[in-house]
């Protein structure tokens, strides 16, 4: 069955995309979160060089916190189709027991995701980093350049972007500095799954309803896994994740939808973004400061 | 479902962003939370949301009340996908007039029903026109403000279309809404029944998406990657990869690779990891060939129809960077997946842009400028004229010592 025209008009434009990469870029890796959007970018670096394997290495930028069905979903499509995958941990920080509830949602996210990013790009010497981030997320993403060029510490500048026009990219840096590369630009979340059920795509089963035991913190249903000393505010609800991140920052939706279909239906008809449901968002500008210190 | 690409146009204070907002909100293309959060930083509107702020998505743009660059937003309706590259009004609104032009399939150009037609409007659509977009809207804006008077919206049409007379437009569409009341954005206006024509948002649905190039004879596939798989003399492997503009291939179709001029036969095409008989416009895909030809990235697969090689074109381009343009400088040329250094061999003209004419023996080009140069590379690039294959005709040029992308250009 071939795709609905839009989206492979999207599909088109990504692999168009993953390719100037390898041809402009001496050292490019992939960001593989195990969300749905890494699942969406994977299965189109596979297409974009098919009949070749993927001609990068992937990174995962383990906090530690993730949980236990990513892990093994991680481990198993990995292994499954021969992907080279680095998994960078900042062990310091996870020594010190670096936790949101202890040290701040900031201060946690910029050790175990941003110092961590950075510091796996600066080991690696990869000089362009392929993130599924997307415009229709967030508001400082819709500025987002498709080749989004950072200095050599890893920061954003977004008043002083490089104009990018057609589809011919700006690929030139200097030693030392880099290129995130959003191919997953131009798709909205209702495309991300709607693209998901056409095309068949493997996801983390954590995206589908079923009975979970969850802590309700404020306007947040929290996974128990995540702190196994809560005794108070439990709840056993159907539910399911619009949205993955770190157990303690990620919050389940009340749903039934235990089926690709019925998923597809809720994002088609969502009248709440799905970044609502991630803790890390929150406060005022807080996607923006974290992009200008280097997070995707 | 397909997807209209489209730019806005407007001056300061049009209210391009309410209409932006206006769009999101009413097709349910901005979600309750991010109106929730607005709802507490917002000061100024009627039903309590400033419209305006959906779009304004960095700290400085917030505070300062301006849109910095170009914005991409996205929402969708059951019949289309829509992308939209906002565009500022006033701030180097030609550099980003012309970025969110060169990837849009139309423009909205908004009008202030109090002002009329500007100078600015009418560089909205020069600037639309020369990067080949053939569907315009004119949304006279703030009908409301003027009591919903047709006569003074006749005018202002009849005014924009004197400027567009000698242009080849087919397609100029006026319509007159309130965006910050919603009238005749996605529902009818009950305020103007003597306006029977589509809303904004069915003339977004139904305008024709130009197919860039299908209707031309041109098939151009510039080769992006060579995919090569060593694995014994039988089974190697090589295919081109990159993507199609303009006219379908097929397989066993007879091709010629530019600049060598080499004749071969497509013997298979990949797409989506399997093999197909023809790919369209757009399609990214891998060509196999059946003779073993010397092929890099930058060479172009193409259909049997001529392509320009020379190293010295014609070109009109906008100036984009702080820096004018140092006729003495070697600057890089990228151009279909080649960059080589180039410099500016002559300033022919630039365009006046109070009224549009050319002037002629032009000395310098700077920021927000559009001129006509000759530009000299350093090898042969095979090329198109703009009119004839956006990709084999457009180009982007960087400055190698800031490494900034400095202007854009179109081969005429």
């Amino acid at each position: 069955m071939s795709l609905s025209k839009y989206l492979q008009e999207l599909e088109n434009e990504s692999i168009y995309i993953l390719r100037e990469v390898v041809a402009e870029f001496f050292n490019p890796v992939m960001l593989y979160s195990v969300g749905k959007d890494s699942s969406v970018m994977l299965r189109l670096a596979q297409k974009a060089f098919y009949p070749s394997k993927i001609p990068f290495p992937l990174l995962h930028v383990d906090t530690g916190y993730k949980f236990k069905e990513m892990y093994e979903f991680r481990d198993e499509l990995v292994s499954k189709i021969g992907a080279n995958l680095i998994i960078h941990r900042n062990e310091k920080a996870i020594e010190k027991g670096m936790h949101p509830a202890k040290f701040g949602v900031a201060k946690c996210c910029g050790a175990l995701k941003t110092q961590a990013l950075l510091d796996a790009l600066s080991i690696n010497k990869f000089d362009a980093a392929i993130g599924g981030a997307r415009r229709d997320e967030e508001k400082s993403r819709a500025k987002e350049r498709v080749f989004s060029f950072r200095d050599k510490f890893g920061q954003w500048n977004p008043k002083a972007q490089r104009p990018e026009l057609w589809n011919n990219y700006n690929p030139i840096i200097n030693e030392g500095e880099s290129v995130r590369v959003f191919p997953l630009s131009s798709w909205t979340e209702s495309d991300i799954w709607n693209y998901i059920k056409e095309e068949k795509i493997e996801i983390v089963p954590l995206y589908f309803a079923k009975k979970r035991k969850l802590v309700r913190e404020g306007k947040n249903l929290i996974p128990l896994e995540s702190n196994r000393q809560q005794k108070k505010n439990i709840e056993e609800v159907s539910s399911r994740f619009r949205s993955l991140g770190c157990m303690p920052c990620t919050g389940a939706v009340v749903s039934d939808a235990d089926n690709i279909e019925g998923i597809v239906k809720e994002a088609n008809s969502a009248i709440r973004s799905e970044r609502e449901t991630r803790i890390i968002d929150h406060g005022s500008n807080s996607m923006e400061d974290k992009k200008k210190e280097g997070y995707f | 479902m397909d997807i209209l690409r489209f730019a806005t146009a407007g001056s300061v204070d049009d209210g391009k962003s309410t209409l932006i907002g206006r769009l999101l909100y009413d097709s349910k293309g901005v979600f309750l939370d991010q109106i929730e959060a607005l709802q507490g930083s917002s000061t100024s509107s009627e039903n309590g949301i400033n419209l305006a702020l959906f779009t304004d998505g960095l700290k400085a743009e917030r505070e300062q009340g301006i849109t910095i660059d170009v914005a991409y937003r996205y929402f969708s309706t059951n019949i289309r996908k829509f992308i939209i590259a906002d565009t500022p009004g006033h701030f180097q609104y030609t550099r980003n007039m012309f970025t969110g032009a060169s990837n849009s399939d139309l423009t909205i150009i908004l009008i202030d029903a109090r002002k009329g037609v500007l100078e600015q409007s009418k560089r909205h659509f020069y600037i639309s026109w020369l990067l080949g977009i053939r569907n315009i809207i004119v949304a006279v804006n703030k009908m409301d403000l003027i009591e919903f008077n047709q006569e003074q919206f006749n005018f202002i049409k009849k005014d924009f279309l004197s400027i567009t007379k000698n242009t080849k437009v087919d397609k100029i569409n006026f319509i007159p809404i309130s965006a910050l009341n919603g009238d005749n954005v996605v529902s009818k206006s009950k305020n103007m029944p003597w306006y029977k024509s589509k809303t904004l948002i069915e003339l977004l649905e139904t305008a024709h998406i130009d197919e860039d190039n299908t209707e031309l004879s041109v098939s151009r596939f510039p080769v992006q990657l060579v995919n090569r798989i060593d694995n014994d003399k039988v089974n190697d492997f090589r295919g081109f990869m990159g993507t199609l503009n303009g006219k379908s291939l097929k397989k066993g179709q007879q091709v010629l690779i530019y600049p060598s001029k080499f004749p071969a036969k497509i013997k298979d095409i990949i797409f989506k990891e399997s093999s197909v008989d023809l790919i369209s416009n757009s399609d990214s895909a891998t060509i196999v060939l059946d003779e073993d030809i010397d092929i890099s990235r930058g060479d172009i697969i193409s259909n049997l129809t001529n392509i320009n090689i020379s190293n010295i074109f014609k070109s009109r381009i906008c100036w984009m960077d702080e820096e004018p343009l140092d006729k003495g400088k070697k600057y890089l040329l990228k151009h279909s997946h080649k960059a080589i250094k180039c410099i500016f061999k002559n300033i022919i003209s630039k365009v006046d842009m109070k009224n549009l004419d050319h002037i002629d023996l032009a000395e310098n080009i700077n920021i927000n400028d559009i001129g006509i140069v000759e530009i000299e590379v350093f090898d042969n690039i095979c090329f198109d004229s703009y009119k004839i294959n956006k990709e084999t005709g457009s180009f982007i040029i960087i400055d190698l010592e800031s490494n900034n992308t400095v202007a854009a250009g179109i081969i005429i």
